[in-house]
């Protein structure tokens, strides 16, 4: 193992997953690109989708692939940055919300 | 911003361009030769398939200085096409009428003197003219005002650079005031009839990246374009071109500066796409420059790379042995093989 977790670079071998198990690597792959095909969504639609999801799941390759991809495909900073927003309002939303759960307890268990 | 001839950039010389492309700089990623990708899909030599666009570079002397520009095109630039030059491809095309289209490029055409008379001989041999047009020329001087009338009359096509429907990314890679002034100019070309439904008069759009990114789909892009730029300005246009940005001149110095080179090439290469590149506009283009010298395309054209026949200039134009020529093929080429393809007329799958 080299002494870093991420590396740029390992991006672009994404495809080789496939040498350790060809079959479900392909299947993967196969079923990757029809999702992102344009379909019920564009599949400009779905690169914005896919850049707030990446950022979500803080995952540095999704994120260095959707940046690209999404501004490619016309998207301006400004409705890049919302996305992210979107994304961290949900992850916000997610951990508060459950506050109502513990206001549940809370209110179980007070005298 | 100046050419980069005028800034005394050795990326000004067409050797050093090549050498960085074959090379590669510093430690740069080595790129797989071009020729071996050809060679894996059948199509070493390249050949020509059915040479009928004529195009020709009137002049390198351009009102703007873009960041992309692979002519290193500007104010500054004093190469430019001759009457008599003009004359002599006037008399190819009188002898080729398998020469039926005619490209005119630069720079920004109109800046040679001799260009509205160019254009008018062209017509009287009944060919369709095609006018590369950066739009802001139309704005930049009152004898220029004239011009979409002057394009009406001519029936003449009209194609013209708009790399974003948004004034942020055009005028980054063009320059301040661009966007406001080819909004003005694309009005101006609407009001005489350009773009609109039943008029004839083709207006054609071209996308360019904005970065070093490849361009999206081109159907897709059209639709949000046209969407765009009707609602917020009552703009029409007919097609748009999205056309991939070429490795050379001021694009790849961009490129270097930015320490963008070796992604961007080497998006370039694994988007080789063999379906783009039996497809290549050099199949049924010729380029001529300023000075009369025929190319296979443009950009060999600024690579200096004069095709490999016995008929080089103008002078000597023999559309028999250009037919049988091999097409010049160098590493910037990966930039017309990727994805859907790239050309001067947008993508070519």
């Amino acid at each position: 193992m080299s002494n870093h977790y991420y590396n740029a670079t390992d991006l672009g071998k994404f495809g080789n997953i496939t040498d350790f198990q060809k079959e479900a690597g392909e299947k993967f792959f196969a079923w990757y690109g029809e999702v992102f095909k344009d379909s019920a969504l564009s599949a400009r639609e779905k690169s914005l989708i896919a850049l707030a999801v990446a950022h979500a799941v803080q995952c540095p390759y999704c994120i260095d692939a959707y940046s690209s991809d999404a501004y490619e495909k016309g998207y301006s900073e400004e409705q890049m940055m919302e996305a992210v927003h979107v994304a961290a309002a949900i992850r916000g939303g997610a951990s508060l919300v459950h506050g109502v759960q513990m206001m549940n307890k809370v209110k179980e268990i007070a005298m | 911003m100046k050419s980069l001839k005028a800034q005394g950039s050795n990326l000004a010389d067409a050797l050093t361009q090549v050498d960085i492309l074959e090379h590669g700089y510093g430690d740069s990623f080595k790129l797989v030769p071009f020729q071996e990708k050809l060679q894996n899909v059948g199509l070493l030599p390249l050949r020509p398939t059915n040479i009928n666009i004529f195009q020709v570079n009137v002049g390198k002397m351009c009102n703007q200085v873009c960041k992309h520009c692979h002519v290193d095109a500007g104010p500054d630039r004093k190469e430019i096409m001759t009457i008599e030059t003009m004359q002599q491809c006037l008399d190819v095309l009188a002898a080729n009428p398998q020469l039926n289209v005619v490209d005119l490029t630069g720079g920004a055409p109109e800046m040679n003197p001799n260009f509205r008379w160019f254009v008018q001989e062209i017509r009287k041999l009944d060919r369709h003219v095609i006018v590369r047009c950066n739009l802001t020329i139309i704005l930049a001087n009152k004898k220029y005002h004239d011009l979409p009338q002057f394009y009406k009359e001519h029936k003449i096509e009209v194609v013209s650079s708009l790399p974003f429907y948004t004034q942020d990314r055009t005028d980054r890679q063009r320059g301040n005031g661009v966007f406001e002034d080819s909004i003005k100019g694309l009005q101006m070309l609407n009001e005489v009839g350009y773009g609109i439904e039943g008029t004839g008069l083709t207006l054609n759009l071209v996308y360019n990246p904005a970065g070093a990114f490849l361009p999206p789909s081109q159907t897709a892009l059209e639709a949000e374009y046209k969407q765009a730029l009707m609602e917020r300005y009552n703009i029409r246009f007919n097609q748009l071109f999205v056309i991939t940005n070429m490795p050379i001149s001021r694009y790849l110095d961009y490129l270097l500066q930015t320490g963008n080179y070796d992604k961007y090439m080497e998006k370039l290469t694994n988007a080789f796409n063999p379906a783009a590149a039996a497809n290549v506009m050099c199949r049924s283009t010729l380029s001529i420059g300023w000075d009369g010298y025929i190319y296979d395309c443009d950009f060999n054209q600024m690579l200096e790379m004069k095709v490999d026949a016995s008929s080089r200039h103008i002078s000597a134009f023999d559309l028999a042995a250009l037919q049988q020529r091999p097409i010049v093929i160098n590493q910037h080429c990966f930039g017309c093989t990727a994805g859907s393809g790239s050309s001067c007329g947008g993508a070519v799958t």
